[in-house]
Order: structure tokens, then sequence, then C-alpha cells
């Protein structure tokens, strides 16, 4: 076992050599040489990871899946690269005092692909099939409060809903699509966005092409991008090395190393919540002086050295630092590196001074957390913890573990929205999400008060206090927001960078030579 | 007559039997298609509504029958996980369409570079009696049979891609789009397959000559003052190539099945990849089509083998 940390180690040494200066741990999204002019036209492609699970807007639940989607489809509102809203279909809105009533007015002129102007019809219809108001179930979870869509006129929509929630306006990102187009047997996808869909394979990917009459006039640039789905990390390297790939996200930090003369390698935050998540309802986790000696008994920036290069950044409590409002550094708890004596302590006090065996089971296609677990057996060693790791195919992870919670403790990362809510909802006794089954009266307590209220800075306070509980009580040991390394061909810029899962292709354009 | 009834008979209880053990293990293996498609994201209203549109509330001999029936009556289904357009999925067929022709291409293009490599070396190796070029012979074949596809197929793309240049990995363009392009992109996989393959035939055929260039007849025939080119072509390869068809039948099969460890490395989106990502996403429909595939070539392709036994040594259909 020691031998195999070594390895690791030596391999995170090695990575750094190749880095060179490159590692002092900042992510601040890096800016690309965009003061050379733009030039419209050309062809990109872009490497991803996953097939797609749906080309309908409203039914897609991947990541994957809506980060390509983005550049077709657009809503009322849409994220920008601050993670914040901007207007897209809406020009305006206005939310009533009492949180129940949204009224938006529609942008001029804004054309779907097949040439239509969008309409208050469109509208309606797609927020009735988003919200499960034409058959009865949400496609869009989100919005599953609407309880009715009225047309007010010819450019506006009033949408009520049955409880307030300031949050709520972020479920408005969901795509506007023509109306009846869901139920349209022979449809292909048409949306708004910069770029309209061409055609689909599956294995092979996506090709759409720009959007003449796009309202953001200017963008995009490129002609036409082609999404590539690309096998296995593995074969990625290959082809970025082979120059056939243009685009490339969700880099491991070895892969980066490798690039990092070939290519533009640019890190930013991700918004996934890493963390060794253990199973409240089990005994000896169920005592919450075994959690937190299992806190403190990981180094964290040990694991985010060996495994990311020291490029994530560390977090205590479900939190995203990207979402800044909400955040707050609650490292200094546990600490970020390792105090045995103290895990001992509380292990002796729990009544298990010579620890117990722990079987840790992680989706084995996630390199990035088996390594991670790898490291924290080995830490988990130093304080008497016999921790086992058990790999899970991915499909036997979800039922098992995510939705059967037949776990003792999982690595894995969850993934936001851009709302606060969206990640600490899952910590409340009776969500359907709880995996963990994290239970405090005084969490959902304040968790309830949060949502209910209109009055943000408030909200954040009650969040704040719902940060501080879950990391009290050791809900699981988090661990870090990992970094997202992307490769991008240096005769390309523009290429943003988003707090949510998304490639936006319309900013990019090809550089003079 | 009645030899073919009997092989066709064969032919479809295999498949049966086939299509029940792949639809019994698609019901025990954790995970369902459901999970699958929605992942951390499922709720209760979206997995029910997802489970109707399926059609997996019927217990599973309803769900077996009805697909069964389709399959006779000719409909190959729909894919659970693969879309059309924004609200349709993806036929079967017009899927497995789309995936064969490249895995078909593939193997016609490694069978040719085997069948053209490795019979005239194999040949030539059992002929020669330089003990210098048997040795060199024994080492490469053996090396090369010795390394796993998938790193031969890294090496491959790793010495002509990246360093020589002569393609570029991951630049596959399909068959439709430009067949000279798709042809020139599938030279390098198939020269992964065919590599050991090549290996393995010559230094079968190799074999198979050095023992029956022992045999009685072939002393007869040098006796009756036949030339060592008659001998070794009219006799010897004949009866030598016996063994070798039956182990070039095993290769076609396994190439013509799929050969999925190659088309992950090269990004192929042939039916080997695409038997995969189907077994992993829980895609029973296609899964199902893709074994009953693989099961018919392997027996299709051991009739074939059995009858050229009968073209190459008549004495066989006597027996």
């Amino acid at each position: 076992m020691k031998k195999r940390l070594f390895g690791l180690f030596l391999s995170a040494l090695l990575t750094m050599a190749v880095l060179g200066g490159c590692t002092d741990g900042t992510v601040e999204p890096s800016v690309d040489h965009s003061s050379k002019e733009p030039t419209y036209g050309g062809s990109v492609v872009v490497g991803i990871q996953q097939d797609f699970d749906s080309l309908d807007p409203h039914k897609a639940t991947a990541a994957g899946t809506k980060e390509v989607l983005f550049n077709i489809f657009e809503g009322l509102v849409k994220p920008d690269e601050n993670g914040n809203l901007m207007n897209a279909i809406a020009s305006d809105y206005t939310v009533s005092e009492d949180g129940l009533r949204y009224t938006f007015t529609l942008r001029e002129n804004v054309k779907f692909h097949n040439g239509n102007v969008v309409t208050a019809e469109d509208v309606k219809y797609s927020l009735e099939r988003a919200s499960g108001l034409l058959d009865g179930t949400p496609l869009v979870s989100t919005l599953r409060t609407v309880t009715k869509v009225d047309i007010i006129d010819e450019q506006t929509v009033q949408v009520t809903v049955g409880s307030a929630n300031a949050e709520l306006i972020y479920g408005f990102v969901a795509a506007i699509i023509p109306a009846g187009s869901g139920e349209d047997a022979t449809a292909d996808p048409v949306g708004t966005g910069p770029f309209s869909y061409v055609s689909y394979k599956p294995q092979e990917g996506m090709i759409v092409q720009k959007f003449a009459d796009y309202w953001q006039t200017g963008l995009p640039y490129l002609d036409e991008v082609n999404f590539k789905i690309v096998n296995s990390p593995d074969s990625a390297l290959l082809e970025l090395q082979g120059k056939t790939i243009d685009v490339y996200a969700y880099l491991t930090d070895s892969q980066a190393g490798l690039l990092q003369n070939d290519y533009q390698v640019l890190a930013s935050a991700s918004n996934v919540v890493q963390a060794l998540y253990l199973n409240n309802a089990v005994a000896p986790l169920d005592d919450v002086r075994v959690r937190r000696a299992i806190c403190y008994a990981l180094d964290r920036d040990e694991i985010n050295l060996f495994v990311g290069g020291g490029k994530g950044t560390l977090l205590s409590a479900g939190m995203l630092p990207t979402l800044k409002d909400y955040y707050v550094d609650l490292n200094d708890i546990y600490g970020t590196t390792d105090n045995q004596q103290k895990a001992k302590d509380l292990l002796t006090e729990a009544g298990y001074p010579d620890g117990f065996d722990l079987e840790i089971a992680i989706p084995s296609n996630y390199e990035f957390h088996m390594q991670t677990g790898e490291v924290i057996v080995e830490q988990l060693k130093a304080v008497g913890i016999n921790a086992t790791i058990q790999g899970y195919e991915w499909n036997s992870w979800l039922e098992q573990v995510y939705n059967g919670r037949q776990f003792e403790a999982t690595i894995s990362g969850v993934t936001s929205d851009m709302t606060p809510g969206y990640l600490l909802t899952r910590f409340q006794t009776d969500s359907p999400k709880n995996f963990i089954n994290f239970s405090s009266p005084e969490y959902d307590d304040i968790f309830k008060r949060a949502e209910n209220t209109m009055d943000l800075k408030l909200k954040a306070d009650y969040y704040a206090q719902a940060q501080k509980i879950l990391c009290d009580l050791a809900g699981s040991a988090f661990i870090q927001a990992p970094a997202n390394q992307t490769a991008i061909s240096k005769k390309l810029a523009g290429y943003k960078f988003y707090p949510v899962y998304v490639q936006d292709m319309s900013t990019v354009y090809f550089v003079e030579e | 007559m009645k030899y073919l009834g009997k092989k066709l008979f064969t032919l479809v209880m295999t498949l049966f039997l086939v299509s029940v053990i792949a639809f019994l293990s698609f019901e025990i293996i954790p995970g369902d298609v459901v999970s699958s498609i929605l992942g951390t994201e499922a709720t209760p209203e979206r997995e029910a509504q997802l489970r109707e549109e399926l059609g997996l509330n019927d217990p599973p001999v309803v769900r077996y029958v009805n697909w069964a029936t389709g399959v006779l009556k000719g409909d190959l289904g729909v894919s659970y996980r693969y879309s059309k357009n924004m609200n349709e999925m993806m036929p079967v067929a017009e899927l497995v369409g789309d995936k064969l022709p490249v895995t078909l291409w593939l193997a016609a293009f490694s069978l040719i570079m085997i069948i053209a490599v490795s019979i005239p070396l194999g040949v030539m190796w059992a002929k020669s009696n330089n003990r210098f070029l048997d040795a060199a012979l024994n080492v490469v074949t053996q090396t090369t049979m010795a390394i796993p596809s998938f790193f031969l197929g890294i090496m491959v793309t790793y010495i002509f891609g990246i360093l020589l240049k002569w393609f570029a990995p991951g630049g596959y363009v399909s068959y439709e789009k430009d067949p000279w392009g798709f042809a020139g992109y599938l030279l390098f996989p198939a020269l992964s397959i065919a590599l050991p393959k090549i290996a393995m035939t010559a230094r079968f055929l190799r074999n198979s000559m050095l023992k029956e260039m022992q045999s009685d007849y072939v002393r007869t025939a040098y006796s009756k003052g036949a030339t060592k080119r008659k001998v070794m072509y009219g006799h010897v390869l004949r009866n030598a190539m016996i063994p070798v068809i039956t182990f070039l039948g095993m290769i076609i099969a396994e190439i013509v099945a799929g050969s999925i460890v190659v088309e992950q490395v090269f990004g192929l989106p042939g039916v080997g990849r695409l038997l995969i990502s189907s077994i992993s996403t829980r895609d029973f429909p296609v899964v199902e089509i893709l074994i009953l595939y693989i099961a018919f070539v392997i027996i299709f392709v051991y009739f074939l083998i059995d009858i050229l036994y009968r073209v190459v040594d008549p004495r066989i259909s006597e027996k």
C-alpha cells in the first residue's frame, strides 16, 4: 500500500516538474491572447466525453448534454460567465413583492432557427411543458412550483407559482422551443441559440452551424462546430497530440502537463463538490465523533497535490466558492492538513481506540475519485481506520450507493446548477437526494427559512448557518472543487469559462496568423 | 439437404437460447436503463414516466415475448438510449445498420492483410532451410503474438499517427462523407488487428506444413518424380491448409463480430464500441440485436468452414 502512495507521489512530482513554475495553485480563469482582432468563419472540433442522453432540452439531464445544448437553446434568461443571469429571450422581467408572480417582457424579433419569430405562445407552451402543466410530469424539476402561465399581450407573459422562492428565477433558463415541437415526432431540435442543429450521430457527435439571425448581433464568430464524442481520456490525449481536436475540457493533471507546449491549457474552478461522502445512518458513522475523526484524519492539501497538482479549491461544507454571495470558508474547522492526534482522541472517545473497517465505494470510471481514494486509504490508516476501496461500475453505483444508499462511504462529485439551494437542499432529512442520510432538525429548519425568504441578504445568512451546521456535524468529509483544465488550440481565442457546465462556443474565434 | 436442415435448426435454437440468456442477464445485473438515463438527477415522477414510455412496467416474460415477436416480424425495436431527433429514439435497425459497415470494412481490410501476408510467409518459412531466418521469424512472430491489441493499437497510433504523421489520430471520417478518407483511416486499425493474426497464421501454417512434409505421401510423390514445386503446392499446402482454414475461420468470426478493443483505441464507431457502450447504459434492445448478430456470425462462419473442408478435401463429405 505504501508503495502505491509512493507511486502517486512520484507521478505528482513528475507532473510538477513538467509543469515548471505553474503550480502556485491559483485557479483564476486565465485570459487568452484576445488582443488580436477576432475573425469570422472557420470550423472547430470540440472533444466531448459523453454521448447525448437526449436531444430534447427539457428532458436532457446529463451535464455533458446540457453543456452542448447551451449553444442551441436559450431560456427567457441565461447564465453568464460570472454566474449571474442575463436576459435572453426576455428583455426584462419583474417579480411581484410576494414572489408569486413573474412577468416577462419578450425581446422583440428573436428568431427560432426555423425562421419564425418567438411569440408569447411559444413561451407559454415551453414553460407549461417544462413545468409539467401539459401532462403532469415536470421535466425541469426546478419549475415544478409553476401553477399557471398567462399571456398578457403579444410581448408579455406572466408566470404564477405556488410558493415564493427567490432562486426560482434560475429555473427560467429552461429552453424556449416552438409551440408544439415537443410533440412533433420528426422535429429536429430548434431553438434560438447562436448555433443551429445540423446533425447528430450516436457515438460520433453533433454538428451545429452558425445561426445568422442570432439576436446578439456579431455573434457567433465560427461557421461550424463539431462536438465530437471521444471514447476515453487516453484516446482524447492521442487525438489532441494528433491535433484533430481543437478544444477539450476536463483534462487530468498529467494530460494537462503533456499538452502544455502545443495548446493553451487554461484552468478554472469546476462546479463539482468532491467529498468522501459518509453514510450517516450506518454504524459507526452514525456517531458524530467518528465522522469528525475522519475529517481530522484527512490531509486535504496532500490530496489536492497528489491528484490535482494542487490546483483544486479546498472546501468544507458542500457549497462552492464560485457561488460567492453564499459561500463561507470553513476550512479552519478541521484544518486543511491532518490532525492525527485529535482524530485518535475522538475515535477513543467514541469507543473505537483501535479503529474500525471502512469500505469506500467509488465509481471506477472516475479515475480522479479512484486516485483520491488511494490517498485517503493511506491517511485513514494512519489513525487506525482500516479502509478499503470497492470499485463500482457507474450504473451499479447509481443503484446501490446513490439511490439505494447501501454503502458506508463513497467518493464522488456532486455538481451544481447556479443556485445555492440546489447544493444544500439534498442535506435535508427527508430530501430524496439525501443519499448520505444526513439528519439534523436544526439544519432542516434553517434551510426552510432560507428557501422561503425573498430577502437575499437574509438568505445568504441562513445558508451560511446551514453550511456551518453541515460542517460542524461532519455530514461528510468535504474535500475540494477540483480544477477544470481545458486545452484550447493556439489558433483560437475568446473561450469563456462558466461556473456551470457550459461550453459556450459563441464567443470563440480564430486569431489571424 | 438433410445436412442443411439440421444446420438451420441448430442455428435457430442457438439464437433463441442466446437471446434468452442475454435477456436474463439484463434482468440480473444491477442498475437499469432508467437510472442510467436520469443519473443523479432522477425524480420519482420522471422515473415513472420513463418506465412507462419504455414499457418497463410489464413483467419480464411479457417484455421478452413482445420483443421476440417484434424481431420475428422484422421490427428490431428502438434504442432506449440514442435519440434520432428531438422526440424520437433511434430505431435499432438504423443504428446498427449505420455502424455495421465500419466493422465490416475493418474486418475486410484486416482479413485481406492477414491472408495476403501470412500464407506466403508461412509457405516461405516452411520451405526455407536457413537457420538464421528461422530464428528471426520465430522471435518476430512470438513477439507480435504476445503484444496485447490495445497496446499495439496505441503503438500504431503513436508511431504512424504522431511520429510519422501518416494519419491523424481520431481523424475518422464517415464512409458516407468521404469513402477514400474512410479507407485511408481504416488501414491503421486494420494493421493493428492484422499484425498478431498474421504472426499466428504464418506460424500455424508453417508447423502444419512441416508436419505434412514428413508424411508418407510426400515421399511417394517425390519417388514418382514430382517436382518440389508440384509436391509443395499440389499436395503439402493443400493438406496443410485444413487446420489453417479452421484457424482463419475463428479469426474471421472474431473480427467480424466486432473488434471491440481496436475500435475503442482508434475511436471507430463500429459495432464493437456500440456493444460496450450499450451494455454500460443498459440499452437492452441494442445489446440483444448485437449479441444475436455475433452469435449468427460465429455459427455462419463455422458452417462455411465446414463447406470449405469439403472443397479442399473431398474425402470429408464421404465420411
